[in-house]
């Protein structure tokens, strides 16, 4: 952007007279000056809407009882704190959201490397992949639950039928794990398609010179593919956890935040709209962003080379 | 209802909606002018009239209804032409909602003094703990006043239900219990009989007997699933006929308690023993399709799933028997829930709300549906003159005389063993019973799995329910 201001500048013959610095200080001047209105509608989406969550959470607020509304100091803290439900519920979130995201960014990355080469009816394969990403969450919890997952006619208790195991409660007994599969089956079509992009965008040309050179495919894909793909692989876990941890629509309908299953997303829901708790909700927010900016400072800045190192290893 | 609780729907479609237009460059024109056209001439309707009151006319009072969006209240809704013939000065508009929405909705509305809605539906939960505080019209005079209303005709616990210290804050629409389902084939051929009142020991012995896993059969099935409309609309009349009670009446939480307790114990061990297999993901949409196509022997749950059941096509139809709610220590068991229309205290044209309450509780109404669109949909379980009608007999054979016995014998103020503080059957008629509910039955629906013991969860459920409890000690206190 500065670099248009300055030829916009210098076209408009400001004269040699002005000195570099002036001319530098007047171009930073009116290039702070246009992003204010970016930067003022930035601030209010974002900020305003936490603020209130703040204010919100010093609030005595029962949506049952709205006209007792008073000031609440800490309290609502305290109930986050003693409650007891909110670490339980955190670990169940990493858990989750952790397995979903590495089992499905491995099988991204496997249907990747197929889609990758060229084969008849590629186009129909990819599309079809592609499809679990674009289903609505709701309606692949349910297929989830009653296709799949059901005790009596579910198709994954009828494929154990086959080989002599005796039919699983998935949802009663691995409550947290039914909602890793939904996610990991509704993620991989993402994580393919972000890993995928990274495939294609490898030179053919350096591939082939080290396949002359005598370098095998797995030695190729191990110490050439693998590094390429490394920065594609930050981004996809990066968009896929931001996605993940919002989970709600299988919770909610297939085990209801019982066992394991109930995320922090979920506990938030329960206060506000079981519990009407509107104070404890927010506080229950607020404690998530700081706790979320705390971890995300740390793996950005440590592990993840797209944020600290200009253009990662992506050429 | 109860029966049809649903928390979650699938967002985001609208069969309504179309991109006309948008297909085909050629017919974007067309579709502008028209769109044009359509808004100028609306601005030439609504000029004189002002777009707050469009449609208005002078004379003519409008009330907002905000409803309940069952099919019951959706016949209602196509049924208005007839009212506003009969009251052409009133004209009503009404507002659908999903259940937890309404809930939410109206009580924001009432609270917070908005006066948004003039007449609403409001459950048996909210009735007496609004009514006590203010928010509705006290109808009993109003009530009482038109004979031709018989205001007694209605079922005594369905009158209950809508009372709070002897006054009554709500007409009841729609009424109804639980009862056990089970299959009469299954029970001839295994030889087996149900007793008339059957208690839950027997019930338990004969869903033993029952279940075939060679069949993919279930003994009975049972709710399961977490929250306090699912899991624990039948599991607290267990409680209720075991002894327990979720409070006592100095507001003590009773739910690590020896009646809570073996309620509770027994309710677990049955489902594992012949319930249905995964229980945790089981609520009444579950038990339903299980039960209907024949891979369960029995099933307690609401007596209004015996329509679904009896309809044509259904794989069970006609081979259903119906007995009253099993039982331990009471004498009678069964649930109550009530759909009721209610005036909003603030609404600031009463006589007209009025009207249309009375209208669609009366039973001229009930004569109206029967006529009109089927005796089989008359709105159940408030009129015991409907279950005298010979037509609404013959209509509903299978299940509509024991309804009506058990809606008779019901007490939503006295339900279980001991006396209790608030009315209700199957809930705790204070705010905070959604959220004690549906925590604990998050505790219960781990023990399924044996990851957490019973005495654990309601250990943990008792603390939950404590809370609330002096929350209630210190309103009391006031």
């Amino acid at each position: 952007m500065t670099a248009v201001a300055a030829s916009d500048l210098a076209e408009t013959g400001t004269g040699p007279t002005i000195n570099e610095s002036r001319m530098e200080r007047s171009e930073r001047s009116f290039a702070r000056k246009i992003v204010i209105p970016a930067f003022a509608v930035a601030i209010i989406v974002t900020q305003i809407p936490f603020l209130a969550t703040i204010y919100y959470s010093f609030q005595n607020w029962d949506l049952a009882r709205p006209e007792a509304r008073s000031f609440a100091w800490f309290h609502n803290y305290a109930a986050v704190v003693t409650n007891g439900a909110f670490l339980p519920a955190l670990l169940n979130t990493v858990v989750i959201v952790g397995s979903s995201v590495i089992v499905s960014l491995v099988l991204g990355l496997l249907l990747a490397v197929l889609l990758d080469r060229k084969f008849p009816g590629r186009a129909v394969a990819r599309t079809l992949l592609i499809t679990p990403f674009l289903v609505m969450p709701a309606a692949s919890a349910l297929i989830w639950k009653w296709s799949l997952l059901d005790a009596n006619v579910g198709m994954i208790n009828w494929a154990f039928g086959l080989v002599g195991i005796p039919p699983v409660a998935w949802n009663t007994d691995f409550p947290g794990m039914t909602v890793v599969f939904v996610l990991t089956w509704q993620y991989t079509p993402f994580m393919m398609l972000i890993l995928l992009a990274g495939l294609q965008s490898q030179s053919g040309e350096m591939l082939e010179a080290a396949q002359v050179d005598g370098a095998g495919p797995i030695r190729i894909f191990r110490t050439m593919t693998l590094p390429h793909l490394r920065t594609y692989a930050e981004l996809a876990i990066l968009l896929g956890t931001v996605l993940m941890v919002q989970v709600f629509d299988p919770v909610n309908i297939m085990t209801g935040g019982a066992g394991h299953s109930k995320t922090l997303s979920y506990l938030l829901y329960e206060r506000a709209f079981i519990g009407q708790q509107v104070g404890e909700a927010a506080a229950y927010g607020v404690v998530t962003v700081i706790v979320t900016i705390a971890v995300a400072t740390v793996a950005l800045r440590t592990l993840f080379r797209v944020f600290t190192e200009e253009g990662g290893g992506g050429r | 209802m109860f029966g049809n609780r649903r928390s979650t729907r699938a967002p985001g479609s609208r069969p309504g909606f179309r991109r006309v237009g948008m297909r085909q460059p050629g017919r974007h024109r067309a579709a502008l002018v028209a769109g044009v056209g359509a808004a100028s001439l609306m601005l030439t309707v609504s000029g004189c009239a002002g777009f707050g009151n469009l449609g208005n006319q002078p004379g003519v009072t409008t009330i907002t209804l905000a409803s309940v969006n069952n099919p019951q209240m959706q016949d209602l809704a196509t049924l208005l032409p007839e009212f506003e013939k009969a009251h052409p000065d009133i004209k009503v508009n009404v507002i659908m909602m999903e259940e937890n929405d309404l809930r939410n909705a109206t009580t924001k509305d009432v609270a917070t003094r908005g006066g948004q809605y003039d007449v609403m539906t409001v459950g048996a939960y909210e009735v007496p703990m609004w009514g006590r505080n203010g928010w509705l019209t006290d109808l009993t005079a109003k009530a009482k006043a038109d004979p031709s209303y018989d205001v007694n005709d209605f079922f005594k616990p369905v009158q209950q239900s809508v009372s709070y210290d002897n006054r009554i804050y709500a007409a009841p629409f729609y009424g109804e219990s639980s009862f056990l389902m089970y299959r009469k084939d299954l029970f001839q051929k295994a030889g087996l009989t149900m007793p008339a009142h059957p208690t839950w020991q027997q019930v338990a012995q004969l869903a033993a007997k029952l279940k075939d896993p060679s069949q993919d059969r279930a003994g009975i099935c049972l709710r399961g699933k977490p929250g306090w409309g699912e899991q624990f609309a039948p599991l607290t009349t267990v409680v209720n006929t075991f002894g327990g009670q979720w409070y006592n009446m100095s507001w003590d939480a009773q739910v690590n308690k020896p009646g809570f307790s073996n309620a509770v114990n027994f309710y677990v061990n049955t489902i594992k023993q012949s319930g249905e297999r995964d229980p945790a993901s089981f609520g009444f949409t579950e038990c339903l399709n299980l039960f209907q196509q024949g891979r369960a022997a029995m099933w307690y749950d609401a007596t209004s799933a015996a329509g679904t059941l009896e309809t044509k096509g259904s794989p069970v139809a006609g081979k259903v028997g119906y007995v009253s709610a099993p039982v331990v220590k009471t004498k009678e068991s069964g649930w109550l829930w009530t759909w009721n229309l209610a005036i909003n205290s603030l609404s600031k044209h009463q006589q007209a709300d009025w009207e249309f309450v009375k209208w669609a509780t009366s039973k001229q109404y009930e004569e109206l549906v029967g006529q009109r669109l089927g005796w089989a949909r008359v709105p159940p379980g408030t009129r015991q003159s409907l279950y005298a009608n010979p037509q609404y007999q013959q209509a509903s054979s299978a299940f509509a005389g024991l309804t009506a016995q058990t809606l008779r014998s019901v007490d939503p103020t006295h339900p279980g063993v001991d006396p209790q503080p608030w009315t209700g059957i199957q809930f705790v008629g204070i705010p905070e019973f959604q959220d004690v509910g549906n925590q604990t039955s998050q505790q219960i629906a781990n023990t399924f799995s044996g990851g957490e013991s019973v005495a654990d969860a309601l250990d943990k459920g008792q603390r939950i329910a404590q809370i609330a409890g002096d929350t209630q000690k210190r309103e009391a206190g006031k």
